[in-house]
C-alpha cells in the first residue's frame, strides 16, 4: 500500500449535552491511501458521518472534536483555523452529501454555482471557467451540457442532480472525495450508475473515495478496502475481499448474513438480536457484547485492542492468542 | 409569462370591482348624507332639490354604475363637506403619504435586513441580543407613542428636527415633492421612522428566522464543503433565499403601512391623505371615504401584482410553476 493521503488516528468526536458528554466517535483510527476506496459501514448512529464530518472541519456544533489527529497529505487538518480549512476544502478534500434534491441551491443555475465554485479555487477567466463546467458535466455524464448547464436543479431528476453536485465536489480537483451515502435517496438502478460513476472518477483521476453507506451492496460493488464501525468505534477493518467472504468479527459476520443472498441455498435471513446501543447508554467493555452470541466474560468488563487476523484488523477479545481460555 | 400577466389582471380587476361595491354600499348606509350639508332651517323642499341634484333619488342600480363609471375614470364626484371635486383634493394629498409610505418602507427596508442578518447569522453575539430587545420595544410600543417621544427627543430637546409638516415642496406636474428640498427631507425623517419602525422590526425578525433556516440547509453546507467564501454563502447563497417571504411581507405591509399612515399623519400634522380621511369621517362626507377606500384598494392590488413579478424574478421554480399552471 502506498503512503496513505488521509491518516485518522484515535479521533474523538464528542457532544457536550445538558446531560453530560456524549461521546459518538470514539477512538477511531484508519487510513485511506492515495487512489483508494475506503468503505466505511455501520448503522445509524454509528458515527460514520460525523467521522466524515469532522474529517472536512464541518461538524455541526456543538459537536467538536475531542481527541486524536487527522493527517491530509502529511500535515494536520483537525486544527486548522476556519479560514486555513477553507482552502482544504473543495480544492483538497471535497464532500458530497445524501440528498441530491437539496444539496443545490434552488435559486441558481447549475452553471453558476459550477463557475463560482471553479472561480473560488482555481485562477482562471469567467469564459474558461464555464468551459471547464462544460467539460466537468460532460465527465460526470450529463447529455448535451452546452445546454443544461443554464438549466436551474429543479429541471433535473434525482441522478442527474446527484452528478451535478458530483460535478461540483470535483470543480475543485480535489485528491479525497467524501461521499456520504451518496446513493440512498436514489432509485435502485440510478444507484448502480452514480456508483459505477464514483469509480470510473476514482481510477481516472487517480482521487480517493471515502464511501460512507450502510448498504453492504455498494461497499462490496466499490470499495478496496471497508471499515465497519459500531457504536461509534472500529470492530473491523480490512480488504473488501477479505470482509465478505471471512468477517472475523462477530458484529461484521451478522452484518455479512444479514444480506440477502442470490444463491437462495440459506431458508430465512440472520439477523442479529437487538439494536445498536444509544450514545447514552454504550455498555462497559466491548460496546457489541450485550448482542455477541460468542462474547467472553472479559467483553463485559474490558474494552477489547485490536488485533491483525489475516489481513483484517480486527477489535475483539476472540483473537486475544495470549488470553488463558476458559 | 403573458398569461400569468393576464390572469393576474383579471383577478386585480375583479378585487376592484368587489372593493367599488362595498365603497358604494357604504353611501346607501352611512346615514343620509344631506341632513350634513345643510342647516336646520332648510326646507323639505330645498332638501329634496338637492337630493335630486346630488343623483341620491336614482334607482339603486344607476347610481352603482354612475358610481364605477366615475372611479374608473378617477371621477368621484364633489365633496359634500368642501365643496371641491374629490379626485382634486386626493391628488393633492397623496403625493405627501406616498412619499412617508415608501420612505418609511426603504428605512424599514435598508436597517431591517442587515439587522436581520447579522442576528441570524452571529446569534450569540451581544449585539444580535441588543436587536432583538430593542425590536421588541419597536413592535410593542404603539405607533403614536412612538412618534410623540421622538418629537419630544429630536424637535423639542435637541431642537434638529421638525415636529410637524412636509417643510417646503416642490412642485412636479401635480405632483407636490419633499424629497428635492433641505427642509422637506428634514421633515420626513422623524415620520418616517415612526411609520418603519414596526415594519423594520418585522422585517428584522422575518429575515433572522429564514436566515436560521437556511443556514441549516444542506445546499448551505455542501456550499461549505466546497470551499465559498463566508461572504458568498451568506449573502450570495443564504440572503437571496430568504428574499421570497420578506418580499411578501414587505409587499402586504407597504398597503398597510399607506393605509394605516392616518395615525402619523395625525401625530406629525402630516397633509396627507389619512389626515383628509380623518376629517371625511367626522363629517360623513362620504364621497372622500369611497375615494380613499378606492384608493387604498388600488394600491394594495398593485403592489401585490409587483411581488407577484418579482417572485418569478427571484425564484426561478415559480416560473415553470406558472406555465405549467396554465
Amino acid at each position: 500500500m502506498s503512503a496513505p493521503i488521509l491518516s485518522v488516528k484515535n479521533l474523538v468526536v464528542e457532544f457536550p449535552t445538558r446531560r453530560g458528554i456524549l461521546t459518538a466517535v470514539d477512538e477511531i483510527s484508519f487510513d485511506i491511501a492515495a487512489g483508494e476506496v475506503l468503505g466505511v459501514v455501520g448503522e445509524s448512529g454509528a458515527g460514520k458521518s460525523l467521522t466524515g464530518a469532522a474529517i472536512i472541519g464541518l461538524l455541526e456544533p456543538p459537536g467538536r472534536v475531542a481527541g486524536g489527529e487527522i493527517v491530509f497529505d502529511g500535515r494536520r487538518i483537525d486544527n486548522l483555523s476556519e479560514e486555513q480549512l477553507r482552502s482544504v476544502r473543495g480544492s483538497r478534500i471535497a464532500m458530497i452529501f445524501q440528498d441530491p434534491l437539496t444539496s443545490l441551491n434552488p435559486l441558481y443555475r447549475i452553471g453558476e454555482q459550477l463557475i463560482e465554485t471553479i472561480l473560488t479555487h482555481i485562477d482562471m477567466s469567467p469564459s474558461d471557467a464555464r468551459k471547464r463546467a462544460i467539460s466537468l458535466l460532460d465527465e460526470v455524464g450529463i447529455p448535451a451540457p452546452e445546454t443544461r448547464i443554464d438549466a436551474y436543479p429543479h429541471q433535473f431528476s434525482g441522478g442527474m442532480r446527484q452528478r451535478v453536485v458530483i460535478a461540483l465536489a470535483l470543480a475543485g480537483e480535489p485528491d479525497l472525495v467524501i461521499a456520504d451515502e451518496p446513493t440512498t435517496a436514489l432509485d435502485v438502478s440510478v444507484q448502480a450508475q452514480i456508483i459505477q460513476l464514483l469509480k470510473r472518477l476514482c481510477h481516472e483521476r487517480g482521487m480517493a473515495i471515502m464511501l460512507i453507506t450502510h448498504d453492504m451492496g455498494v461497499i462490496a460493488e466499490t470499495a478496496d478496502r471497508v471499515a465497519v464501525l459500531y457504536a461509534g468505534r472500529i470492530a473491523e477493518v480490512g480488504t473488501t475481499r477479505e470482509l465478505v467472504h471471512n468477517p472475523q468479527h462477530p458484529y461484521t459476520s451478522g452484518l455479512m448474513s444479514s444480506i440477502p443472498s442470490m444463491d437462495g441455498d440459506s431458508d430465512r435471513l440472520v439477523q442479529i438480536p437487538g439494536s445498536m446501543p444509544r450514545l447514552t447508554a454504550i455498555p462497559d467493555g466491548c460496546a457489541f457484547h450485550p448482542r455477541c452470541s460468542r462474547s467472553l466474560e472479559r467483553c463485559h468488563l474490558e474494552r477489547p485492542d485490536e488485533f491483525t487476523v489475516n489481513q483484517s484488523r480486527v477489535a475483539c477479545w476472540l483473537y486475544d492468542k495470549d488470553a488463558p481460555h476458559d | 409569462m403573458l398569461a400569468f400577466m393576464i390572469r393576474r389582471l383579471l383577478q386585480s380587476i375583479l378585487v376592484m370591482f368587489v372593493v367599488a361595491l362595498i365603497a358604494f354600499l357604504l353611501f346607501r348606509f352611512v346615514g343620509d348624507p344631506v341632513n350634513q350639508m345643510v342647516g336646520i332651517e332648510t326646507s323639505v323642499e330645498e332638501r329634496e332639490a338637492l337630493r335630486e341634484r346630488l343623483g341620491l333619488n336614482d334607482p339603486v342600480l344607476t347610481q352603482f354604475v354612475r358610481f364605477i363609471a366615475g372611479a374608473a375614470q378617477f371621477e368621484f364626484g364633489i365633496s359634500y363637506q368642501f365643496k371641491r371635486p374629490v379626485a382634486q383634493m386626493i391628488s393633492e394629498r397623496f403625493p405627501a403619504t406616498l412619499e412617508l409610505s415608501i420612505m418609511s418602507a426603504i428605512f424599514a427596508l435598508l436597517v431591517g435586513i442587515p439587522m436581520g442578518v447579522y442576528t441570524g447569522l452571529k446569534r450569540d453575539a451581544w449585539l444580535s441580543k441588543i436587536f432583538l430587545t430593542v425590536s421588541l420595544v419597536g413592535i410593542s410600543l404603539p405607533t403614536f407613542l412612538i412618534g410623540i417621544l421622538l418629537i419630544f427627543l429630536f424637535a423639542v430637546q435637541l431642537q434638529v428636527l421638525p415636529s410637524f409638516g412636509r417643510g417646503e415642496v416642490v412642485k412636479l406636474g401635480f405632483w407636490s415633492t419633499g424629497l428635492l428640498t433641505t427642509s422637506g427631507l428634514k421633515a420626513l425623517i422623524l415620520p418616517s421612522i415612526t411609520l418603519g419602525l414596526f415594519q423594520m422590526t418585522l422585517i428584522m425578525r422575518l429575515v433572522r428566522s429564514e436566515m436560521l433556516e437556511v443556514m441549516r440547509t444542506d445546499f448551505i453546507k455542501f456550499a461549505r464543503a466546497r470551499g465559498l467564501s463566508r461572504r458568498a454563502i451568506n449573502f450570495g447563497h443564504a440572503l437571496k433565499n430568504t428574499m421570497i417571504p420578506v418580499l411578501t411581507i414587505t409587499g402586504l405591509q407597504l398597503g398597510t403601512v399607506i393605509a394605516f399612515a392616518i395615525i402619523t399623519e395625525t401625530v406629525f400634522s402630516w397633509p396627507g391623505m389619512g389626515l383628509l380621511f380623518l376629517q371625511a369621517v367626522q363629517n360623513v362626507d362620504i364621497p372622500i371615504m369611497a375615494a380613499y377606500l378606492m384608493l387604498i384598494g388600488f394600491l394594495f392590488v398593485l403592489i401585490n401584482l409587483i411581488v407577484d413579478l418579482l417572485y418569478v424574478m427571484v425564484d426561478p421554480r415559480i416560473r415553470v410553476d406558472s406555465k405549467q399552471a396554465l
